[in-house]
């Protein structure tokens, strides 16, 4: 069992959690991920680390209520438990003095390029942070952002905040300023970190992407995270899961985390009608004291 | 008290039959299929042993379990006695009576083999394994002096709980340390529970613990340690690495990343660990096999239980292998079980190419036949290609179960660790002692893939050569 230590919501439906695990919070570097599984009968998903602090013992993650597993664990508070984290697990980003880089979150994928950020900042780059949001009540670490890049942008889909438009269309608007640009590092939503590789592509600028397959174990076991990159395939759990964004096969990636969507509605489905009979059964309690 | 018969009279009793589920039954659930010796029975064939002067049955087992001295107390009825022998040198004989090869092994050994049929060594071992944890008998926590140093033992599959369990019995502190949220290994995540009861492996793990051992989970030593960290800051004298086989091997052929396609591992995983067939009152699932074509590839044992898994799942399950069912690495007495109920068997096939849909989902395969050629390094026929014979089946879920290779994640934090060019670590034979001082290593990590035993008894050989080394202090 591990304990929550801190749980705030930073917009609707993504919340904050420090976890403490000391040795996890002592080893992580940027780029790295956790497993964790919230109950006895969860399943293991993985989790980027957003931070971490060693002397507090505590893992930062932040997560987006989406299927069944995170909406469980967004209901969780400070005091609270999971039973199991695991990590840190994958390589850490390759991190060095490239010049200029560029740092792209898209939605909750900002909680993820946050640390990459800090670490490139502090390895001496020239740090452009350009973050996407559907809508300004989405906009996630606004001020963390701003605190670690020499140039922080927004963008939002429907304009309601910053930049009007998607995190492509800032960075397309850099590249034809004629800006030079010696790294981009995508994470987000498979769609948007494809866009990212071609914006990117015909310039040259090496990009690297940080994959999300579906995983079981994360400690290159089953398989079942892997990935196509180059033509080759890879496991994404120890040999990434960050990879050069002009050689990844995205398609094969969206298919084949597509392939339990069914399930993961079903999941909820039963999650959810769980919930609810608790909830009546506490409030039948409730009326009949 | 009952006695041994005359060896005459001996020879004339038949081999007992185990019973168990019926296989049309079984086929539709997750329960063992054995079902273990009643009483009567075990006596009656640990009666038939005829106590050889030079017993050859022992000389079948890697770890020399003192099969005639249990055998004699199994006819004498002392049904604790006799585990507490086999105990002597096997730590787990409720798993070992389970999984162990007998078949190649002890009982291929045994004298009565040639003329009659050998006597049912595993069976009995198991059948007083279980008497013993049905009587609710623990093992005794070792009343001997601590000898106030630390052992770390790095994953918790059989070489790891036998390494564990030696090293607490001659005074060690012991912890080990394990990546996954369950203990035991292969024992848990790749066995399924109709061949080993969970049950049993947290029986045998709990015993450990009561015994002293410290047990952590969801520690991923190269990743939450380092080796390193463990002996220079965590206070570790010695570490035994016993990780396992890891990596998947896959085919190599077009259509592998469909989705629809697994290793064994990871259907077994779902299956098995996270117990995807509970699904979803367990979160995690595993793609519908009901009525489902599944094809597994492959002719071990891993294999024959992913396919009977599938098949209990629901599905239409055939094996694929590439040789004759002569060439076939499983144990005969899990192609029986396969058989009877309703594994269906291509031999001599092989898929060359997986084709999917639109959407990248498998849909059908294009296979080509073989056929026996001159014998390879391993002295098997080697298959060779019939041209022409390429045909395409329709399947739904394909599994791959052709072996793993080993994990990474020791040899990239470690790499004062010597491995071989297939990634295996490389150990002195007698000391186990890898190139790393203070670091030693054993089971699949060692061998590749193997056997429960041979684990078993490199985890036993490891702890000797740990506490010598601990005792003398040179390396
Ligand atoms: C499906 C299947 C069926 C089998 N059937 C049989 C059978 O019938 N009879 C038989 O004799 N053998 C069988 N085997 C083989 C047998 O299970 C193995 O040979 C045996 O389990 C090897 O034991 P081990 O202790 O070396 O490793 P494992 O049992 O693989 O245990 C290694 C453990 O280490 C953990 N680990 C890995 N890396 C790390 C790390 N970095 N840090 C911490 N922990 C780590 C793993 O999670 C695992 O729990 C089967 C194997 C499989 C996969
Ligand atoms: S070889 Fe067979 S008959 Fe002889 S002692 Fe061993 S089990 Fe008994
Ligand atoms: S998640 Fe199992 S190998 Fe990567």
């Amino acid at each position: 069992m591990f304990e929550i230590v801190e749980a705030r919501f930073l917009a609707q439906d993504i919340k904050l959690f420090k976890i403490y695990s000391p040795p996890i919070a002592r080893k992580r570097k940027a780029g790295q991920f956790v497993i964790i599984r919230v109950t006895e009968t969860g399943e293991r998903i993985p989790l980027t680390i957003a931070d971490s602090d060693p002397g507090q013992g505590t893992v930062t993650i932040i997560v987006q209520g989406i299927g069944k597993t995170t909406k469980e664990l967004n209901t969780k508070a400070a005091g609270d438990t999971i039973t199991d984290i695991v990590g840190p697990l994958g390589k850490p980003s390759h991190i060095e003095k490239f010049g200029t880089t560029v740092s792209i979150g898209g939605g909750v994928g900002t909680a993820i390029a946050y640390p990459t950020a800090v670490a490139l900042k502090k390895a001496g780059n020239h740090v452009i942070t350009i973050n996407g949001a559907r809508t300004k009540d989405m906009v996630i670490l606004e001020d963390e952002m701003k605190a670690v890049s020499d140039e922080a942008f927004i963008t939002t889909d429907d304009g309601s905040y910053g930049i009007h438009g998607f995190v492509t269309n800032k960075l397309q608007q850099l590249i034809d300023e004629g800006r030079q640009i010696d790294f981009v590092l995508a994470i987000g939503p498979i769609p948007m970190m494809q866009a990212v590789a071609e914006v990117t592509r015909p310039h040259g600028i090496y990009t690297v992407v940080s994959l999300n397959p579906i995983m079981v174990d994360g400690t290159g076991m089953c398989g079942g995270c892997r990935v196509q990159v180059d033509n080759k395939v890879q496991f994404a759990c120890v040999d990434g899961p960050e990879f050069d964004a002009h050689k990844v096969n995205f398609r094969n990636l969206v298919n084949r985390n597509r392939v339990y969507h069914e399930y993961e509605l079903k999941s909820l489905e039963s999650y959810e009608h769980r919930c609810k009979l608790n909830k009546q059964a506490d409030a039948l309690k409730a009326t009949s004291v | 008290m009952a006695e041994f018969l005359p060896p005459k009279e001996r020879t004339k009793l038949p081999r007992q039959v185990m019973p168990e589920q019926d296989p049309l039954i079984r086929a539709h659930n997750f329960e063992e299929v054995n079902l273990g010796l009643t009483k009567e029975q075990a006596i009656l064939d640990a009666q038939r042993c005829l106590q050889c002067k030079k017993p050859t049955c022992m000389d079948g087992c890697p770890v020399e379990i003192k099969i005639i001295d249990f055998l004699e107390l199994v006819v004498e009825e002392d049904f604790l006695g006799a585990a507490r022998k086999i105990k002597e040198d096997n730590v787990l004989p409720a798993i070992c009576g389970r999984v162990c090869p007998q078949e190649t092994q002890c009982e291929a050994k045994c004298v009565l083999a040639k003329r009659f049929e050998p006597v049912s060594i595993g069976r009995l071992e198991r059948f007083v394994a279980d008497y013993e944890m049905s009587k609710g008998i623990t093992s005794e926590i070792p009343r001997i002096d601590k000898k106030g140093k630390k052992v770390a033992v790095v994953g918790s599959g059989p070489a790891g709980l036998s390494c564990a369990g030696d090293l607490i019995n001659m005074g060690y502190d012991v912890t080990v340390f394990e990546a996954l949220h369950e203990l035991g290994g292969v024992l848990v995540y790749g066995i399924p529970e109709f061949r080993l009861p969970k049950e049993i492996v947290r029986k045998e793990v709990n015993n450990l613990r009561n015994m002293g051992v410290e047990f952590k989970t969801n520690v991923v030593i190269g990743a939450t340690y380092s080796i390193d960290e463990l002996m220079k800051e965590e206070g570790y004298s010695a570490v035994f690495v016993a990780v396992g086989a890891g990596l998947p091997w896959f085919m190599n052929i077009p259509g592998e990343s469909l989705a629809g396609v697994y290793s064994a591992n990871e259907f077994l995983t779902r299956v098995n660990l996270m117990k995807a067939y509970k699904f979803p009152e367990y979160d995690s699932p595993v793609l519908d096999c009901k009525e489902r074509r599944v094809a597994v590839f492959g002719g071990g044992n891993v294999a024959m239980d992913a396919v009977r898994t599938a098949l209990r799942l629901g599905a239409k399950a055939t094996i694929y292998y590439r040789r004759s069912e002569a060439e076939m690495p499983a144990r005969d007495e899990e192609i029986h079980h396969a058989k009877d109920e309703g594994v269906k068997f291509e031999m001599l096939t092989t898929p060359i190419e997986l084709l999917g849909d639109e959407n990248e989902r498998l849909h059908s395969m294009k296979c080509i036949r073989m056929e026996l050629g001159e014998p390879d390094a391993s002295g098997r026929r080697r298959p060779v290609p019939i041209e022409n014979s390429e045909y395409i089946e329709p399947v739904d879920i394909a599994i791959v179960a052709i072996g793993n290779g080993s994990n990474p994640l020791i040899s990239q934090t470690s790499p004062d660790i010597d491995t071989n060019k297939w990634g295996n670590i490389n150990v002195d034979g007698d000391t186990m002692r890898t190139s790393k001082p203070g670091v030693f290593a054993g089971g699949d990590i060692v061998t590749g893939g193997a056997t429960v035993i041979l684990a078993l008894g490199a985890g036993r050989q490891a702890a000797r050569g740990i506490d010598e080394y601990l005792t003398d202090g040179s390396w």
